[in-house]
């Protein structure tokens, strides 16, 4: 008990250290992000700039902040759509059964075994490597996953009481998965979008590397990643902050959704208890 | 108000039930007994057109005079609520946890009637009332968790009779619950009927709270029933081997009889698979006879609105 309860709250104190970064970063860095200062390049970490400065002068630390923000959003919009994408059709397989679960999923196997960085290229080949392509191809991999989730806990309300009671009133399928059955899968639902989460961050710093995600100025810890490579051996610390933050996003989301998943999930309960 | 002849459901060669008739009027009160796995249940479903999907059922069942048997979901779903509805054994798990009880009954009020919000809120309090609802406003807000046992098979009353149904079914509506509280619930279900001339069907195993709930009694056994007639008559005089054996397998109460061994029936009820071809009670039969297993006995009348289905019975010894 005690120990997933860590798992928790160093989740939850992570993701929120990078949320209130994001947050600030919107409004104040401490150097501004697209201003070059050629003369200042590869500056040591000092009082005025703490990390230091990377090959263009430019503040490492508010590099590091404003890229935060890409980050989390990417997550947030890419998990959002491809999880509400998902979760919906997953309830509709759940309700109609028959031909309609069948269809949606074998499209979710399909999906499965479709590589999601092939997809990311083809949307790139196809209209350009864009920040928003490299959302829709994070989106798209979520949709498949969060139709299995939810389908799977749906069926297991469908088989309660308080459903049937609901039948019993004369109630259809879509009112009853609105009304009875939404609200019942929201925690695995919930713990999945925080996993997702640090697996979208990964796949945009992936994507961003690659040069297929976020296009210069804007910020991204893939691209500071992939620019830091070439300078491995003059500055290596340029790849290791970057790498850092993703660890620690990805670590804090992580850690996140495990623990609400042992606090949510009633077997694991039980068997502590 | 709802009118069966001899509805069969199938699940696959497995017949859960055979050959059933029965004759809901407006206002009757109609108590169905039998053991686990003898089809009660089935037949309350079968009644609101909720079979399971595997089922077959075949037979004729009317509902206000239109024949349903063959109907469609969509047709169902217009009668359930409006004209059947039904409770059941486990009033927890009948609610949803997350909602609020109040939003449950306001839910078919505000889908089947029309009512906007606020009428459909003064129309839960008032059928809060009506169950006998304690501090009925306060209650609209709580969660089913919030309720006693007693409290939330009201709210299943309450929300069961939203629509006004001609026919409620009360499966096992009393057996998770204290028996003093399973009382007040059955009285609470005769006083409902009479005042709305509702036709109440009520299913247990339980055989006190049927005597004071129902007037007219059908006993059933592996998927049919074999003896039916009022209530009192059947408990004073029952016909059937069967019903002869359930009424002696009751425990008895008066001082020095408690240390007695109860009456059994032996044996134990067959699976659907294995029910024997003639009369479904034969091997377990105190008094069978060597055709029993083969030959199916029919229901025979044995006074006016009595009848059981038992080769004894008709003088064909």
């Amino acid at each position: 008990m005690r120990r997933r309860q860590v798992n928790l709250w160093l989740g939850a104190a992570l993701v929120g250290l990078m949320t209130a970064v994001a947050l600030v970063s919107l409004f104040w860095t401490p150097y501004d992000v697209t201003q070059l200062t050629i003369s200042r390049k590869f500056e040591p970490p000092s009082p005025t700039n703490w990390l230091g400065t990377d090959q263009l002068g430019r503040d490492v630390v508010s590099l590091l902040m404003a890229a935060s923000v890409n980050s989390l959003t990417v997550a947030f919009v890419a998990v959002g759509i491809g999880g509400s994408i998902g979760t919906a059709l997953g309830l509709a397989a759940s309700a109609w059964g028959g031909w309609v679960e069948t269809l949606v999923m074998r499209l979710a196997d399909l999906g499965f075994a479709f590589p999601a960085l092939l997809f990311a290229i083809m949307l790139a080949a196809a209209f350009g490597p864009s920040l928003g392509n490299a959302i829709l191809a994070i989106a798209f991999i979520n949709i498949p996953i969060f139709a299995r989730v939810a389908r799977g806990a749906a069926n297991q309300v469908w088989t309660r009481d308080f459903v049937l009671a609901g039948q019993v009133a004369g109630l259809g399928r879509l009112r009853l998965t609105v009304d009875h059955i939404l609200p019942n899968i929201a925690a695995p639902i919930i713990v999945q979008a925080t996993i997702e989460f640090a697996v979208a961050i990964l796949a945009e710093a992936a994507l961003s590397y690659l040069g297929l995600g976020a296009q210069p100025p804007l910020p991204s810890w893939g691209r500071m990643l992939a620019e830091a490579q070439t300078l491995m051996y003059l500055a290596p610390e340029l790849a290791i902050y970057p790498g850092l933050c993703i660890i620690a996003a990805v670590l804090g989301f992580g850690l996140l959704g495990d623990g609400l998943r042992d606090v949510t999930d009633p077997r694991l309960t039980r068997a502590r208890a | 108000m709802i009118e069966a002849k001899e509805i069969t459901v199938r699940f696959g060669a497995a017949a859960a039930l055979r050959d059933v008739s029965l004759d809901l009027a407006p206002g009757r009160r109609l108590g169905v007994v039998g053991e686990s796995g003898c089809g009660k249940s089935m037949l309350g479903l079968a009644l609101m057109g909720m079979l399971p999907d595997a089922a077959r059922l075949s037979g004729s069942l009317s509902v206000d005079g239109k024949e349903m048997a063959m109907a469609s979901d969509r047709d169902w779903r217009a009668l359930r609520a409006r004209r059947v509805a039904m409770i059941f054994q486990e009033p927890l798990a009948a609610l949803n946890p997350l909602r609020r009880v109040g939003e449950t009954v306001m839910e078919p009020l505000r889908r089947h009637l029309g009512l906007d919000r606020d009428a459909a809120r003064a129309r839960a309090l008032d059928l809060f009332e009506e169950t006998g609802i304690q501090d009925p406003a306060a209650k609209l807000r709580q969660y089913p968790h919030e309720l006693s046992g007693g409290q939330r098979q009201r709210v299943l009353i309450a929300l069961a009779l939203a629509c006004d149904p001609g026919l409620l079914i009360a499966d096992e509506p009393t057996t998770a619950l204290d028996a003093h509280v399973g009382l007040r619930i059955t009285d609470l279900l005769v006083r409902l009927a009479r005042d709305r001339g509702m036709a109440l069907m009520f299913i247990s195993h339980d055989l006190a709270a049927v005597a004071r709930t129902a007037e007219d009694l059908v006993v059933m056994y592996g998927g049919e029933i074999v003896e039916r007639g009022a209530t009192a008559e059947v408990l004073a005089d029952p016909q059937h081997p069967y019903t002869q054996g359930l009424l002696a397998a009751r425990p008895p109460l008066a001082a020095g009889h408690l240390r007695e061994r109860l009456a059994v029936i032996p044996g134990t009820v067959p699976g659907l698979m294995h029910l024997p071809e003639g009369c479904r009670f034969s091997g377990r039969c105190a008094v069978e006879m060597a055709h029993c297993a083969t030959v199916r006995p029919l229901e025979r009348a044995t006074g006016p609105f009595r009848s059981a289905a038992c080769h004894l019975i008709g003088g064909e010894r």
